[in-house]
């Protein structure tokens, strides 16, 4: 069997381990990095929730059964004879049955990776069972290849689409698959080239800069390379979508789907083939508990979405059919066609639909309000604990939809524009990540609607008249182990009892009002980096420690001997700088501090010194987060190390050393006079350099930085947050907050100590 | 006409409502028919006289003590302690008491040829007072000269080399102070006696010493059994105090104490109907009320903070005596209560009382909510003799802003502990025991105390321990126009209106009290029978 650790694969799995004793099971299972294939087959297949009943009933038993009845080989069904060493060849050559059921589910997957998985896929199994019964000189044709396509191979037809080859019913386009594989197999270098482009590249840092910030280059050039295999990957989707649209079909799963069939039936007539097409598949009904569901699927995420009132509007008409199939009734019919004689090899191949459109037809008018129904009466909650009121479904055109969601994505672009240019920090910061998830989440409904807008809008009618006399052939008992009939669906009961529930289940969404205390999770989080364990953390000064930053130091500084009227005017010039230095600043900190420095140039370095303390003193400490001290000295208490890694200047940051083990900041050089050159006499320690010597740091103190802490506000510290094992933003800049939550970082928000007025200028006083 | 004493009024229905200090500002609330509102005496007469009233007391000491000018030889050393800037409150007009005292104190000294002479701030272990602060405590010129030499000096008591034991009490109390001062020939001490609480061995024994010392009477069973703090001879501060002062005494060492009274002349002209009686507010009065209270609303806090800490009082001297300490202290006293004594007869059910903008510890800075808390249980309850002018059991209502604002500057451990401590416990028992140990030796305040200006890492606590005695007395406290959030942090409940605080204050004392509300400012005493 192929595909095992799917979704279809998974339910047979389960049903044939539980239910034919007899039977021996080989998958075929894509060797992992680490895992072999058989421990990747118990960690992906095995331990799913479908073999609870099973574990349950075989007690302690269970792994011994399972080793008894279940082994893997090696191999990848988009490779010729599938990748099959010699040893794997011998064990298909052991198999009376082969079912195939691996495919690229996904309706958006790249164009290359639908033809070598769905297009040769079945054609490569073929080629593999003569190959291997060869090698066991056996005939070919022993063995049953029973391969699960979909009804969908349809495409845009209309009326009843018969349990036929396409190549066997009238009206039905069929290009030449060799031709379609060799265009599909250049696609995707032609792709890659015109991805390297130079302008496209600029393109593609500049979204990586506007993502990341002036994180630096590996960083930078790591980000730009994953944005540049996004779009060849985005743009081999769009040219599916466009090649199968062309042809018929509403994208490049379908399309790579029929024309395997083609291929296959091309290829191989003389073996003894069945093919089941199933229709939409969703949780089952009985086997192996009725609502069971593995991985987040087409219509799951559709519904949930709805439910938390992101879409409002899905296209489809009233009286049009939704074509859904419990996946048990899948397996059923897939076991029954195995009990069946092996066909006569022919071109003309036996053909299942699993479908209930023309049996037992589901309206999609009758859907939307089942599940509008449920959820008005189990409503998902909102975070402030309240329900969330499902929308009224228009039944809309998709084009109108489509139009109305981008046109509400384009508003957030801009609104997106104008205020990642804010310099926004800590909770006003969470502006731009709501932002964000709204356009995620517009994204996301606009994706849903181009990719499966079609498959609600489908007009096909799958004949089930061969799954039918299937049916009519089973015992009395097979029928209860192996229920297919779609007539026996009661969609209502379905729907609302085990589909919906399950759905939310797994979707992990809010289902009661109460609210979860964020303090708790603080503290969970908190109690984690601040125990005995010895640990040892880095702090960044600026905007994490305190809210001040070295332009503000230099003004304090210069302005100390000016006379008082012109010391106001003085910071205010320099603040007016501002949007200017905060530019060279975001595109590479290192340059900027480099620049900005100096203009110490010729300052007398022994007066600086001495003045530091009272700039400490008089500004630096007011505009300090206590929080901040506190959990640096917390840290001491605990006995960890704590490191300061600071662009400022040395002299500016010692009043701060008794907090830290070890400060590491910028030096400047004096000339023979004692005066500061204005000169560093390194690199400022920023973006990766950071990372790079915390881990110096840490071998140290023979530590691990998976057992160190990172306290960092701006993406610019992105290299050392990735590199600890306990990164802390601290009043992040919208994009590292954003990056934060994606990834599960603590997130702290530190204030300065309220009381004294926000705006306080840097001004010293005269000596 | 001589001053009228202090008066109490008792509210009828012709009374115009009574002022309440809150905060940076005033409001005027309405006691119920039949509380009694106590003022102080007015301001008595100041000396007409300063410069000649102190050469006459260094000329003529009281107690066991020689004139200034025989003390001085040439050769000898000499060390010139000073009170810092707690004290007066606000800060007194230029020039500054302190600095006509030192000047005549070093004019003599000059004459005497006396050339090893150091200024020390008795800090004990308050902030380091800035520049400005010290100038204006010493005069620009005592600055301009001592200061750029290093020989005008801040107390550290947490230079290790910088401190002497001296020996123990007979209750085994360490005695440890101010190294420079303990190997002098001479320490003169230059007092502020704003309050009774001030002055007599309290000057070195606390002012120059160090936490070693100091924990042995600042700590809550001291200040439960001090009934009050501000009455001396009932005070188990003072007398472990005294105690040390006599062992300082017999390891010889020479203390020429000079102490200083003021009058109750606290605000200048344009705030002078604070310290009116309501009733007698003229035109002029009432319309500087309005005015000030209604631009004070539309100002931020912090605004408001660095108008009201700009002001100077007009303090007047009502005396100086300088000689033995227990002799001048003795004479203070007497000067102070004759100040600041009103006889009141018997206790109230409720005592209210009005907290303003300042207290000893933030002279140029915000009253955090543990200093509202020992402004008004540790200070304003504390300042009766004989018994309390609330009874056991009764209610506590002041009225302050307290908000959530601390200095990070001058009050780092203050944050700490509001954060840390409290949200543990409020019980100074508890505090004392779990916490105390780990705040005073924490190396990262006393790094802030001794480099930059902050108090030292205990002094929250200490906060916490004025306020004992009035928290063991009282049934329950009522913060004014508090903050809610801080009120419940203190242990306390806050109310927005009077009305609503009398009527939270019935569950412990009934619905008729009686009602007390202590008149500030000017500063008063009450004499309790």
């Amino acid at each position: 069997m192929t595909g095992a650790t799917g979704f279809l694969g998974t339910a047979l799995a389960e049903r044939i381990l539980n239910v034919i004793p007899d039977a021996k099971l080989i998958l075929l299972i894509r060797a992992g990095r680490r895992a072999s294939p058989i421990e990747r087959a118990k960690r992906e297949i095995i331990k799913n929730d479908a073999f609870n009943l099973m574990r349950e009933r075989f007690g302690d038993d269970f792994d011994r059964y399972i080793n008894s009845h279940l082994s893997a080989v090696p191999g990848d069904v988009s490779k010729p004879l599938l990748g099959l060493d010699d040893s794997g060849l011998d064990a298909l050559a052991s198999a009376d049955i082969v079912v195939h059921s691996a495919a690229t589910v996904s309706f958006d997957s790249p164009l290359t990776q639908a033809v070598s998985v769905n297009l040769l896929g079945p054609t490569n199994v073929g080629d593999a069972i003569k190959a291997a019964a060869q090698r066991a000189g056996k005939a070919p044709t022993d063995t049953h290849f029973i391969t699960v396509s979909t009804a969908y191979v349809a495409g845009y037809r209309r009326g009843l689409a018969p349990e036929k080859l396409l190549r066997n019913t009238p009206f039905s386009p069929m290009p030449d698959f060799k031709t379609e594989v060799n265009v599909a197999s250049q696609l995707r270098d032609e792709v890659e080239r015109d991805s390297r482009v130079p302008e496209r590249l600029e393109d593609f840092k500049k979204s990586a800069r506007k993502e990341l910030g002036a994180v630096g280059g590996p960083l930078l050039a790591q980000k730009l390379e994953k944005i540049r295999d996004e779009w060849v990957n985005d743009r081999l989707v769009e040219l599916g979508i466009a090649r199968a649209q062309s042809l018929g079909w509403p994208d490049a799963y379908t399309y790579t789907k029929a024309l395997g069939e083609e291929a296959l039936v091309s290829n191989h007539s003389d073996l003894a083939i069945s093919v089941v097409r199933p229709s939409i598949i969703e949780s089952s009904m009985i086997h192996p508990f009725p609502g069971w569901i593995k991985g987040f699927r087409m219509a799951e995420p559709i519904i949930i979405s709805y439910a938390r009132g992101l879409l409002k509007e899905f296209p489809g008409v009233p009286e049009g059919i939704i074509d859904v199939i419990p996946v048990d009734f899948v397996t059923g019919t897939i076991l029954a066609v195995a009990a069946e004689d092996k066909p006569k090899p022919s071109t003309n191949i036996p053909v299942y639909q699993v479908a209930s459109g023309s049996a037992n037809p589901l309206r999609y008018k009758v859907l939307v309000d089942l599940v509008r129904e449920w959820f008005l009466e189990h409503p998902l909650y909102d975070s402030q604990g309240q329900p969330i009121l499902v929308p009224e479904w228009n039944f809309p055109g998709r084009g109108r939809v489509q139009k109305q969601l981008a046109r509400l994505a384009t508003n957030l672009e801009f609104a997106d524009s104008i205020i990642s240019h804010l310099p926004l920090r800590g909770e006003r910061a969470e502006l731009v990540t709501d932002l964000e998830e709204k356009k995620e989440a517009i994204n996301r409904a606009l994706s849903y609607v181009k990719l499966y807008g079609s498959y609600a809008e489908t007009e096909a009618i799958f004949d089930v008249k061969n799954l039918l006399a299937l049916w009519n052939k089973q015992s009395a008992s097979d029928q209860l182990d192996f229920a297919f009939d779609p007539r026996l669906i009661n969609w209502d009961s379905f729907v609302t009892e085990i589909h919906l529930p399950s759905v939310v289940k797994h979707a992990r969404v809010k289902t009661t009002p109460d609210r979860k205390s964020t303090s708790a999770r603080v503290d969970r989080t908190t109690s984690s980096i601040l125990n005995d364990e010895f640990k040892v953390a880095a702090f960044d000064l600026e905007n994490t420690v305190i809210a001040s930053n070295v332009v503000d130091a230099y003004a304090w500084f210069a302005t100390k001997d000016l006379p008082l009227g012109k010391k106001a005017l003085f910071s205010l010039a320099l603040m007016a700088e501002g949007p200017s230095l905060i530019a060279s600043d975001r595109s590479d900190r290192g340059d900027f501090l480099r620049n900005f420095y100096r203009r110490y140039s010729k300052a007398e370095a022994a007066h600086l010194s001495e003045d530091a303390n009272e700039l400490f003193n008089s500004y630096l400490l007011k505009k300090a987060f206590p929080r901040a001290i506190e959990r640096i000295r917390h840290h001491r208490r605990l006995g960890h190390k704590t490191i300061l890694i600071t662009g400022a200047l040395d002299f500016v940051i010692a009043p701060l050393a008794p907090l830290f083990d070890d400060i590491v900041a910028c030096t400047m050089t004096t000339d023979s006079r004692g005066r500061l050159t204005g000169n560093l006499d390194q690199t400022p320690p920023t973006g990766e350099a950071r990372a790079i010597l915390l881990g110096d740091f840490a071998d140290k103190y023979e530590v691990s930085l998976s057992k160190c802490v990172a306290y960092a506000d701006s993406s610019s510290d992105l290299p050392m947050l990735e590199a600890v094992g306990f990164p802390v933003a601290v009043n992040p800049e919208p994009r590292l907050l954003a990056m934060a939550k994606r990834r599960g970082w603590t997130i702290e928000n530190w204030e300065r100590q309220p009381g004294h007025s926000k705006l306080l200028l840097p001004i010293g006083k005269a000596r | 006409m001589s001053p009228r004493p202090g008066f109490i009024l008792n509210v009828d229905k012709s009374y115009p409502g009574t002022l309440f200090w809150h905060g940076e500002g005033y409001r005027i609330e309405k006691l119920p028919e039949g509380s009694s509102v106590i003022y102080a005496p007015e301001s008595l007469p100041s000396l007409s006289d300063p410069l000649g009233a102190i050469e006459d007391a260094l000329d003529n000491p009281v107690g066991d003590s020689d004139p200034l000018d025989t003390l001085l030889t040439s050769g000898m050393r000499l060390t010139i302690a000073f009170d810092d800037v707690s004290l007066p409150l606000p800060q007194m007009v230029s020039p500054d008491i302190r600095s006509l005292i030192i000047e005549a104190v070093l004019e003599r000294a000059a004459r005497a040829g006396v050339e090893d002479v150091v200024l020390i701030a008795a800090l004990a272990l308050h902030r380091r007072m800035t520049e400005s602060e010290l100038r204006h405590a010493v005069g620009d010129r005592v600055y301009d000269s001592f200061y750029p030499r290093g020989l005008l000096l801040q107390h550290d008591a947490e230079d290790p080399k910088g401190l002497s034991f001296i020996g123990l009490t007979p209750q085994g109390e360490e005695v440890e102070i101010s190294k420079r001062a303990a190997e002098s020939d001479l320490i003169v001490y230059v007092n502020v006696n704003l309050v009774s609480m001030d002055g007599g061995h309290k000057s070195v024994a606390t002012g120059l010493s160090s936490y070693r010392s100091l924990r042995h009477h600042h700590n809550v069973k001291t200040m439960v059994h001090s009934k009050s703090f501000m009455d001396r001879h009932n005070s188990q501060l003072h007398s472990s105090n005294w105690r040390m002062g006599a062992v300082i005494k017999e390891a010889g060492i020479k203390i020429f104490q000079i102490e200083t009274t003021l009058n109750n002349d606290t605000f200048p002209k344009q705030f002078e109907f604070l310290q009116k009686r309501e009733w007698e507010w003229n035109l002029k009065d009432r319309a500087k009320f309005i005015t000030t209270s209604k631009a004070l609303e539309a100002t931020p806090p912090w605004m408001a903070r660095n108008i009201f800490h700009s002001i100077r009082s007009p303090y007047g001297l009502t005396g100086v005596n300088a000689g033995e300490v227990d002799a001048v202290h003795e004479k203070t006293l007497e000067r102070v209560y004759k100040q600041q004594l009103v006889h009141v007869s018997g206790q109230s059910d409720i005592l209210t009382m009005g907290l303003p903008f300042i207290g000893p510890y933030n002279v140029n800075s915000i009253m955090n909510p543990i200093l509202v808390y020992c402004l008004g249980l540790g200070y304003f309850f504390n300042m009766y003799k004989n018994k309390p002018l609330v009874r056991k059991g009764g209610v506590l209502i002041m009225s302050h802003p307290t908000r959530n604002e601390f200095d990070p500057v001058f009050h780092p451990s203050y944050i700490d502990f509001y954060e840390n401590v409290l949200s543990e416990t409020t019980d100074p028992i508890e505090i004392e025991a779990k916490y105390e140990k780990s705040y005073a030796e924490d190396p990262w305040y006393i790094h802030l105390y001794r480099t930059g200006n902050a108090y030292h890492g205990v002094h929250p606590f200490y906060m916490w321990y004025w306020g004992a005695h009035a928290l063991d007395h009282l049934g329950a406290v009522i913060i004014l126009g508090g903050d809610p959030k801080v009120a419940k942090r203190l242990g306390f409940m806050a109310a927005s209106t009077l009305n609503d605080a009398l009527a939270m204050a019935s569950a412990y004392v009934g619905t008729s009290p009686s009602i007390t509300h202590l008149h500030s400012p000017p500063l008063l005493m009450a004499q309790v029978e």
